[in-house]
């Protein structure tokens, strides 16, 4: 089938099927993502206003039985940055639009009234359908009773109260294939979707199927893909530990951030370790390997189930783990997994809400370590929108505004992940330049900084550390363009046979020859593209800096500070 | 002789320990010990002593703090 742009323009409520024009027709992903928003949105719009446009794309590869494509991009301008905004996830849904025929779904303009909408996606095209039954629900209640109304094969993207109040924080949730859901958590994209009054996208593909131009060097490729992936030691460790595997050796490096980053070591991290986590899925029989989506040969994400044996959550993250136990100084896993559930019904982005809290804690509206807390107020005032509740879900630099605390650990407003850059400063660089705001996967440095994946740089030394994080940043948003996850980067990063393998992929699906050239290339378009459109709206390299007290605060147990001067910083954009 | 602690991380516990103390001589090696312990030096994916990266070659010293990890990854 041809892919085609699918566009609905939700202030009139139609929809139109387009042929793609040649400029976007080599883009996927991301790449296609950033192209569209940057040629369509005006830069300066408001964010939750009608200029705004909310795009969804799978990647070049998504809708193929190739390994691990199956990801999703959805950009826009970023109601918590300003920035433009690419988030990336699993879930069903990208290999369904592909399968659909929609090469991207344009959703632009707004309705005037208080009616909120739905949309069917099918080959066919979208329809805007009236909306009533599941307003004001959380998104696992969405997920139930769409399975009820559809039967559960279709597709889904969905938004909980969160989206629906218009929170920073708010994320878009894909359905996986056991309708548990995976996120577009960062930059507060669910806030996007809230604004056009759309509660969710349905997605059926029908008999639809993805078309490759020479089926039989696709399936050589992909054996030689698929191959190097399950071989790379960090894959296997990703399907018995998952993310959180990263808990103790991150603690162990000194960059572990504590309490609202002012410690890079946490007393409690060997009870919200990956170990810990993994001995204790055994023991309540959830399960240690699953996948975010069909084809996915690492499996790092799991099931987790409370002391009864029944299912508390899924697709349970070193991110959300760390941001919820360490920066919080929670050390109960029973609790994060409470607040990641609630948190993924709710529609909010874990990594940001959590960081928020830690921020509210230093501000004494509870205790550090106080888990129970945590999930108490997620469900009376974040969910019911009270003033607090929507204080916190704005994110970490609303709660810091809002209380007068200085230490609020964001970038362009985006709260920064689970690595301090102090320790860890390769980590600093991809923070304060990445497009989008602190963002640990836009150019993953602890890679090569901590755990000896593509060479080794010494975290604590500022030697090398901008190239390093220039090429990872290149190269993965050309990855994020594929539709692969970015855990393919482990293997590609070590095994020369992988990236080779994953462009004869690409070459034979859409009959190409590209080179590898080609793919560093992509990467650098994305990443000007993107800081064009950020320039246009108003962003300066004084945008591209950390917060000041990791300049002045010195971090245990190195007690080391972030001494990257601003002219370093922006040797970044040298290429 | 020398005290030092050893921690091991992932499935370099089975069967082993969390952490140990340990006694070891002037010339022991990282790479001593890892072999000592029947751990594989291919499937090594990270070394730390007291929180910094090392090597095989390094010699511990009195009251160091060992971390020896597979090789591991995430993000
Ligand atoms: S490795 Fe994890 S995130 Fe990546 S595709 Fe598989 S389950 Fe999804």
């Amino acid at each position: 089938m041809a892919d085609k742009i699918f566009r609905v323009n939700m202030t009139n409520l139609t929809s139109t099927i387009e042929e793609v024009p040649p400029a976007w027709a080599g883009y996927g992903g991301r790449g296609l993502t950033s192209t569209i928003v940057s040629a369509e949105v005006e830069p300066t719009c408001h964010p939750l206003g009608p200029k705004n446009k909310l795009v969804i794309a799978p990647g070049l590869l998504s809708g193929t039985v190739a390994a691990n494509s199956g990801r999703l991009s959805i950009g826009a301008k970023s109601p918590l940055t300003g920035t433009i905004k690419e988030a990336n996830s699993g879930g069903t849904a990208a290999q369904l639009l592909a399968r659909a025929g929609v090469k991207a779904l344009i959703i632009e303009g707004q309705p005037k009234g208080d009616t909120w909408y739905s949309l069917a996606v099918t080959p066919e095209g979208v329809t805007v359908n009236e909306e009533t039954e599941l307003i004001g629900k959380g998104n696992f209640a969405v997920v139930d009773a769409l399975t009820k109304r559809t039967g559960g094969k279709q597709g889904l993207i969905t938004i909980g109260p969160a989206g629906e109040m218009k929170m920073g924080g708010a994320n878009i949730s894909i359905k996986d294939p056991d309708g548990g859901l995976r996120s577009s958590g960062r930059g507060g994209l669910g806030a996007v979707l809230g604004s056009k009054k759309i509660k969710f996208i349905a997605i059926d593909p029908k008999d639809g199927k993805v078309a490759i131009a020479d089926p039989e060097k696709f399936r050589e490729a992909n054996k030689v893909f698929a191959k190097a992936l399950v071989d790379h030691p960090v894959s296997q460790a990703l399907g018995q530990y998952g993310t959180n595997v990263l808990v103790n050796i991150i603690n162990e490096s000194g960059g572990l951030p504590t309490q609202n980053f002012s410690k890079g070591q946490f007393a409690g991290h060997e009870a919200i370790s990956g170990e810990t986590m993994h001995d204790t899925i055994l023991a309540r029989g959830g399960r240690i390997k699953h996948n975010c989506h069909p084809g996915c040969v690492i499996q790092c994400s799991q099931v987790f189930n409370d002391a009864a044996g029944n299912k508390l959550t899924s697709g349970f993250e070193y991110e959300s783990i760390w941001a919820m136990g360490a920066d919080c100084c929670v050390d109960n896993l029973d609790h994060i997994a409470q607040a990641d559930k609630l948190m993924d019904d709710i529609g909010v982005d874990t990594i940001e809400t959590s960081v928020a809290f830690g921020v509210a804690m230093e501000a004494g509206v509870l205790a550090f370590g106080d888990g129970a807390g945590v999930c108490r107020i997620l469900q009376e005032d974040i969910a019911k929108g009270t003033p607090l509740g929507r204080i916190i879900g704005n994110g970490a630099g609303s709660v810091g505004r809002a209380f007068g605390i200085t230490r609020v650990p964001v970038v362009k407003n985006q709260a920064i992940p689970a690595y301090d850059p102090r320790a860890i400063k390769g980590i600093g660089i991809t923070y304060a330049t990445s497009t989008q705001g602190a963002d640990h996967t836009m150019g993953y440095t602890i890679a090569t900084n901590i755990l000896g994946v593509g060479g080794k740089l010494d975290p604590l030394t500022k030697e090398g550390q901008v190239e390093l994080s220039r090429n990872l940043q290149i190269a993965t948003a050309a990855i994020d363009s594929t539709g692969m996850c970015l855990f393919i980067a482990f293997a590609a990063l070590d095994n020369a046979t992988c990236l080779p393998a994953l462009i004869d992929l690409i070459n034979a699906k859409y009959g190409l020859s590209l080179t590898g050239d080609d793919v560093v290339n992509l990467g650098k378009y994305i990443l000007r593209t993107e800081r064009a459109f950020n320039t246009a709206a108003g962003f300066t390299s004084a945008d591209d800096r950390l917060p000041e007290f990791f300049y002045l605060e010195p971090l245990p147990p190195h007690n080391v500070v972030f001494d990257f001067t601003g002219k370093e910083i922006d040797t970044f954009w040298n290429f | 002789m020398k005290r030092i602690t050893v921690k091991l991380f992932a499935y370099f516990r089975d069967n082993r320990f969390k952490l140990e103390e340990r006694e070891i001589s002037e010339e022991t090696t990282v790479g001593d010990i890892v072999d000592a312990l029947g751990i594989d030096r291919q499937e090594v994916g990270v070394l730390m002593v007291n929180s910094r990266h090392t090597e095989f070659v390094y010699r511990p010293a009195a009251g160091d703090v060992l971390a020896i990890f597979p090789v591991v990854g995430g993000g």
